[in-house]
Formats: structure tokens, C-alpha cells, sequence
């Protein structure tokens, strides 16, 4: 193993939307380096579909304060309000920027960014639904994706593609840089930096039903966890209501939000039952306990599914504007959404936790708000708390567009004031040990079947529907196969492009977040957005109106919400 | 159903020179190639090393030779292929070989680069966005759906040829097409120039490989040749 250390103003992991939107607010006048697992454009905001919301009344009159009332009650009350308004009153700025900066954004008759109806977001405080997502079709994350990925080469900002992230520099109370495993030579790296931002995405791959791709295993979340920061509100993952079936791949919103039907094996129009004002349009955790409702009541098609009917739309419409998930659907079952429904069931999608951060991106080391020195976090894996308890589509790009700016704004004023020094190689020396002691172990475990069992236990215990029972058997589990763990064998030694070494280390971490999400959800005994107990089936403002902070320790504590202009109130679509 | 596969290997660390080698699993006809490969890694051979990332056609990082032709292997399924056929899989041509199916990309993204892959504007922009029709926009839509995979490039005679290899290749001019053809950018003198020699749009000899291996339907060919077109209108205009 051959190492180096290299020097940068700031260093970002992560080249999703969050990082590299920091990245182009650094890029002009600032040495911005970029640290990703994948190679650039490859990152998981690419697979967003819907759009990005924002109340510019493109199609219809809309008005920041509905979109900050929609993102709260969808939010089930748990969102910082103070974070909520600066993200929606700074969203139509981010789409009028992203089109400066070139994104093809579909177009209306009137020559302006098309608008599209989205789930829980409506005009005047619930009354109806509102045209509020700004979209390219139904590929809207890979547009901004690739749109960002070019104003970083305009900008010529430095990539280091498949590096892995081993862990993060920490010296005399600041976070000063990262170690890497580059994977296609095996070579370790000490990156040092003035500032460092978490951009590092999420975590569905916990999950054996998700739509999130194979890179999106939570390192970054882990890796804070593990230099000694909390992780915030981690019970709250959020299920996307229509994944294909079987495959768990996102189907958007958007096939919703251009009209598209949700059925039951009767061919009812269910979500009438369930959301009688927006029905199929209502937050995604409501539409996906409904889809599982009717299943359990045997409404559902046999295997667990339901139906989403697009065949009113017309050939035309679907093309234009639903082209992507067409494709998949062709393509994965063989059937054409034109003239026949999609089988869909709930996939995991989303973590609404994530590393506490302050609306500059500044990662918090407590419940009192104390800062990490040097380290900043963006995107799903921080929890500024935008989303509460559940986020609404299209909101999840926003985050990563307003706080990936304001994370990029506050690190370049942070190293303006403090001077560059040489850093131990020490941490270096420990992730050579850690990588030695890998290639070391014997055991007669194997990744791949410790990986599926926690991703089965994880939907078993920690999915839509939880209790205290359920919950506390997947913690024993989880906690077993952490041993089981420590007897896996590396088979493969090589040093170029060595996967079965970056899994091992993945599933350390994932293996953590679960024990984390599964802590956060037994503790939290009542009922909201996302986080449903059976045993607990009300939301209890009384006692819960508060986010859960886990601790390296496994000790748990609790932090109040900022509630600003909406007290909460009966959250009913 | 048993599903037989024959796999380029090549470590640099061990082999003098790349070589084959023959697995057997268990599929369904519904998986794809990727869990295919995912299975053998688990199963049989963690040495195997291969990319991917979102696994359903959108990231763009797993482009590999499916008996003989560049495809996504997550867009490709096992019901797609008999059973007992034995399926070729092998790394993307043009590009150099790492280790196993993983390719050099450095180049590919260089090219990229080269073609200034961003809307260049000298009129500032008014507070909200800048207008454009419907039909505007349709003109380079196809376009947008690229996502950089490499297939059609990789499947290049003009860039497989070292005589011509230096030409920038479709993917390249496919983002060349969609700045050009953009209403908003005002670009196009300094993009033609980048693209007006026989490396550039011209090195492009109408072999429609590039269409053909397409896993986002993009019509490669036909775009290459309205950046032919229109790099020949500029030229009019100069005299």
C-alpha cells in the first residue's frame, strides 16, 4: 500500500447534488477538491425523477407560505421551522439559478419552467392541490446532476473519483481532512482540509425493498457517527409508496402528479378512503400505509401490490412526460404502462435523519447546538431538520440546492480565518491497520448472506409498521450479526478495483445505522409522519415533539423543534 | 433456470494477459445480468470486479460487452437470453482495461470536457428564467436523456480504429448537439471551432453503431449529423 497526503482550502465527499452545489459556490476562489466512491455524474441524486419544488405561480398562484405550511404538516410537525422557511422563501432563487446555469427544464405554453402537481403540496393551507414541482420530464435529478457536474469542470475543480472514505481527521478540536482507499490503484490517502462537508447521500441499501442504488450504504452518516458525533432522528425512514414491483425502483411521484391512479385488486380508487381532500396526492407515508392497508386486508394483488393506472393518460402525455419510468417499465416487467397498470408496493427511498447540522451546513455536536469545528454536512445525510417526520417530493433536491450553497457560503468564510498546518500521519497509519487487519481475519462468515439477512430484518422490524416487541427483536438480531461480523473472510487480496474489501466496510456501517434507526424507533413511543408503532398509534406532541439524538455511546437524548408561524395540529390530507 | 456465462478477467497484479473464464448460476428470468454478476461475486468469485451504481439504466456506470455488444448490464435480463446459451460478458473496447470489466473512463470524460460542456452565455440573464417555447426545448430533448455510459463510443469502428482513434466519439458530440441546439446558448462560434476538423464532428462516419447500442434510444447518429449540418451553415455565413 502506497500513500499520500494531499492538500486542499476544502474538501467535500460526496458528488451528489449537495456536494457539488457547494463545490460551484467554492469553486471561483477557493482550492475545492471532490472525494466520491463512484466516478463523477454516478451519484444517487441522478435517479430523482419528480422535480424540485418551488412557488414561482409558473402555472397557477402560489405562495411561499403555503409551501412552508405543506413542508411542515407533511413533516408531521417535527421540522425546525425556522430551517423550513429560509429553504422554500430561497427556493424559487435556486430555480431560476439552475436554469441560468443551463438545466433543460420542461416548458409550458407560455415559454416558462412547466409546473407539476406533487404529493402534499397545496394551495392555501390544504385546500387543494397546487402545480409547485419544476421539472425535466421525469429525470429531473439527472439533468441538475450532470448541469452541476459541468459548471465543476467549467470551474476545474479537482475530483478524486473512487476514492472511499475511510475516516474522517480530527486534531486539536477540529475536523482537518479525510483518509482514503483509492480503489482503482489500492493506494491509502490523507486528504487534508480547512473545512470538510458530508455529502454523502443515504442509506436505503439497510433495506432489502429500496430504490436507492447500490453506493447509497450510509458511509458518511456512520463515519460522523464513529469520530463522535450524534445522528439525529434516524427512526424516521421514509417508504416510497410506488417502487416497481418486485424490484423496489422508483416510479415518481409524477405519474401521480400528471394524473395517475392508485387501485386495489377491486379496481377502487383507495386513497379516496384514505385522503379524502388530495386522495392520491397526499404525503408518502400516508399513501404508502394505505397501499399496505388494503394489501393486509386482502385488497391487494397477490405477492403485496397494488395497481397505479396511467392507461387515461395517453400515449402522448406518458412520453413526454413520464418517459424514464415507461422505459423501466418496459424494460424490467415487460409491460406497456400505456395500455396496462404498474405493479407497485413500498421501497425504501428516504432517510429523513441524518447528522444535525444548523442552516449553514455546520455539523452540531449536541443537543445545545455546540459546533464540530471544520465539519459541515449536506443533503440526506444531514438532518438540518427540513423534513421532519416525513419529507414531501421535490423537497429532498431543494435541501441539497439551498443547504449545499449555504454549507459551500459558510465553509469558504471558515477557512478565510484559520491557517493551514501540517496534519499527523497517524490517522493514516491507523486506516492501513485497518485494512491490514481485514485482509487478516478468518472466519466462516460471508458479507453477501449477513447483508441480506439485515436487510430482511430490517423490513421484518423497522419498515412501515413497527412496535416495541419487533423493534426489540431486531435490535437483539442486528446486535448478533455485528458479531458474526467480526468472522468474516476477505477472499479477494488484490489490490486494483477491490469491491469485497469496500463491502466489508460498508456493512460495518450499515449494520450500525440499523442498530441506530432501531434504537431511535423504540424509544419513540407514539406515531408520526413516517415512524408508525402499532402500539402507539397517536401522535403524542405532549411528550415526542422533540428530535431523538443518538450518541456514539448508544445514549440517547432528545432536542425541542423550532415552532415558528404553525402550531401543530390534526394532520389529515 | 441455469444460466451459463463466460467472463473476461485481467488483474495486472497476477496475469501476464487477460483470459476467460466460464461460471454457472442459478437466475430467475426476471433478474438482470447485473444481479447475474452480483451472484457470481457472492457466490463464486469475490475477485470478479465490475461498476455499478443505481442498477436501473440511469447512472450509467455498469457498460459492459454483451456477447459482443455494449449494453447496460442492469437493462439487460435474463429472459432476454436461452437457457444454456453461454453469455459473453467482457469489458467496453476503446477504452484500456483496469481490471477485469472495468475500464479507463479518464479519457471519455477528457473528451467530454473538451467539447465545453455548458451553456455559454454573454447576454445576462433577467431575474427569472429565460423563455423557451415547447418547441424549443423538443429539439435537443432526446438528447438530455444521455447519461454517459460510454456504450455508443465504445461501440465506435472510427474510435475501435487506432488510425482514427483520436476522433472525440458520439457521446462527446451527443453533449455537443444538446448546448448547440439549445435556444439559450449563445456558444456556437466557439463550440464549431472546437468541432469543425476530422477528429471532431467530421471524424464521425455515419456507422450507426452508436444508435444502435443506445440503451436511452437516442438518435446518436442523426444528432451528429445536424452538428455536421450546422457547423456547414456557419460556414455560409462567413463568406
Amino acid at each position: 500500500m502506497i500513500s499520500t497526503n494531499f492538500q486542499h482550502g476544502i474538501i467535500i465527499v460526496g458528488a451528489g447534488l449537495a456536494g457539488l452545489r457547494a463545490a460551484v459556490e467554492c469553486a471561483e476562489n477557493t482550492d475545492v477538491a471532490i472525494v466520491s466512491k463512484v466516478l463523477p455524474t454516478r451519484s444517487h441524486s441522478g435517479a430523482a425523477q419528480g422535480g424540485v419544488t418551488a412557488a414561482i405561480g409558473n402555472e397557477e398562484e402560489d405562495r411561499w407560505e403555503w409551501h412552508m405550511f405543506d413542508t411542515v404538516k407533511g413533516s408531521d410537525y417535527l421540522a425546525d421551522q425556522d430551517a423550513v422557511e429560509i429553504m422554500v422563501r430561497d427556493a424559487p432563487r435556486v430555480i431560476y439559478e439552475l436554469e441560468h446555469m443551463g438545466v433543460p427544464f420542461s416548458r409550458n405554453g407560455d415559454g416558462r419552467i412547466a409546473q407539476r402537481y406533487f404529493g402534499g403540496h397545496t394551495r392555501d393551507y390544504g385546500k387543494k392541490p397546487v402545480k409547485r414541482a419544476c421539472h425535466a420530464s421525469d429525470r429531473t435529478g439527472r439533468v441538475v446532476l450532470d448541469t452541476l457536474y459541468d459548471q465543476c469542470l467549467r470551474h476545474k475543480v479537482k475530483f478524486y473519483p473512487e476514492h472511499y472514505v475511510l475516516s474522517l481527521v480530527h486534531e486539536d478540536g477540529r475536523y482537518v481532512g479525510v483518509v482514503t482507499y483509492d480503489l482503482s490503484s489500492g493506494d491509502i490517502n490523507l486528504l487534508a482540509a480547512g473545512a470538510l462537508l458530508l455529502a454523502t447521500g443515504g442509506c436505503g441499501r439497510i433495506f432489502k425493498t429500496t430504490s436507492n442504488g447500490f453506493a447509497s450504504t450510509g458511509d458518511g452518516l456512520n463515519l460522523a457517527h464513529m469520530a463522535g458525533l450524534p445522528l439525529m432522528d434516524m427512526e424516521f425512514i421514509q417508504f416510497h409508496p410506488t417502487g416497481l414491483y418486485p424490484l423496489g425502483i422508483l416510479v415518481s411521484e409524477a405519474a401521480r402528479g400528471e394524473g395517475g391512479i392508485l387501485r386495489n385488486s377491486l379496481g377502487e380508487r383507495f386513497m379516496e378512503r384514505y385522503a379524502p381532500t388530495v386522495k392520491d396526492l397526499a404525503a408518502r407515508d400516508v399513501v404508502s400505509r394505505a397501499i399496505l392497508t388494503e394489501v393486509q386486508q386482502g385488497r391487494g394483488f397477490e405477492g403485496g401490490y397494488v395497481h397505479l393506472d396511467l392507461t387515461h393518460l395517453g400515449e402522448e402525455k406518458i412520453l413526454e412526460k413520464l418517459w424514464e419510468i415507461t422505459s423501466f417499465v418496459r424494460i424490467y416487467l415487460g409491460i406497456d404502462p400505456v395500455h396496462e397498470p404498474i405493479p407497485v408496493y413500498p421501497t425504501c427511498h428516504y432517510i429523513m435523519g441524518g447528522i444535525p447540522t444548523d442552516t449553514e451546513g455546520r455539523v452540531l455536536r449536541d443537543e445545545s447546538g455546540t459546533i464540530a469545528k471544520g465539519l459541515y454536512a449536506a443533503g440526506e445525510c444531514a438532518c438540518v431538520s427540513v423534513h421532519g417526520a416525513n419529507r414531501l417530493g421535490c423537497n429532498s433536491l431543494l435541501d441539497t440546492l439551498v443547504f449545499g450553497r449555504r454549507a459551500g457560503l459558510a465553509m469558504k468564510e471558515d477557512i478565510a480565518k484559520i491557517e493551514h498546518h501540517p496534519i499527523s500521519d497517524e490517522p493514516l497509519e491507523k486506516a492501513k491497520e485497518l485494512i491490514g487487519s481485514l485482509f487478516d481475519n478468518k472466519g466462516p462468515e460471508k458479507i453477501d448472506i449477513i447483508r441480506r439477512n439485515m436487510q430482511s430484518l430490517m423490513m421484518d422490524h423497522c419498515s412501515l409498521f413497527r412496535s416495541e416487541d419487533s423493534l426489540g427483536t431486531g435490535l437483539e438480531e442486528i446486535r448478533l450479526l455485528k458479531k458474526r461480523l467480526k468472522n468474516i473472510e476477505i477472499v479477494n487480496k488484490g489490490r486494483y478495483f477491490n469491491y469485497e474489501l469496500m463491502e466489508a466496510i460498508e456493512l460495518g456501517h450499515q449494520l450500525d445505522l440499523a442498530e441506530v434507526m432501531l434504537l431511535s424507533a423504540f424509544r419513540r413511543q407514539e406515531s408520526r409522519g413516517a415512524h408508525f408503532r402499532e402500539d402507539y398509534p397517536a401522535r403524542d406532541d405532549n411528550n415526542f415533539l422533540k428530535h431523538t439524538l443518538i450518541f456514539p455511546g448508544r445514549e440517547v437524548r432528545y432536542k425541542p423543534v423550532a415552532v415558528t408561524r404553525f402550531r401543530p395540529e390534526a394532520r389529515v390530507y | 433456470m441455469i444460466m451459463k456465462f463466460k467472463v473476461f478477467r485481467y488483474d495486472p497484479e497476477n496475469d501476464d494477459k487477460p483470459y476467460y473464464q466460464g461460471y454457472e448460476i442459478e437466475a430467475d428470468p426476471k433478474d438482470r445480468i447485473l444481479d447475474c454478476l452480483n451472484k457470481i461475486r457472492a457466490e463464486d468469485d469475490p475477485t470478479l470486479s465490475f461498476r455499478m451504481s443505481c442498477g436501473h439504466g440511469v447512472c450509467g456506470s455498469d457498460g459492459v460487452r454483451i456477447n459482443g455488444t455494449s449494453a447496460l448490464a442492469c437493462q439487460k435480463l435474463v429472459r432476454d437470453f436461452k437457457e444454456n446459451e453461454e453469455v459473453l460478458i467482457e469489458p467496453l473496447q476503446v477504452f484500456r482495461v483496469i481490471k477485469d470489466l472495468v475500464v479507463d473512463m479518464n479519457p471519455f470524460f477528457d473528451r467530454y470536457n473538451f467539447i465545453r460542456p455548458y451553456l455559454i452565455t454573454k447576454t445576462p440573464p433577467s431575474g427569472k428564467e429565460r423563455p423557451q417555447s415547447i418547441e424549443e426545448h423538443k429539439k435537443f430533448e432526446d438528447a438530455i436523456r444521455c447519461i454517459l455510459c460510454a456504450c455508443c463510443t465504445a461501440s465506435c469502428p472510427v474510435n475501435q480504429d487506432k488510425a482514427t482513434g483520436a476522433y472525440i466519439g458520439p457521446a462527446a458530440l451527443v453533449r455537443a448537439f444538446r448546448y448547440l441546439f439549445d435556444s439559450r446558448d449563445e456558444g456556437s462560434a466557439e463550440r464549431i471551432a472546437l468541432l469543425d476538423n476530422k477528429d471532431g464532428a467530421w471524424g464521425c462516419q455515419t456507422k450507426w453503431m452508436c444508435t444502435k447500442v443506445c440503451p436511452k434510444e437516442i438518435p446518436v447518429t442523426k444528432e451528429i449529423f445536424e452538428v455536421k449540418k450546422l457547423i456547414l451553415e456557419s460556414r455560409k455565413g462567413e463568406e
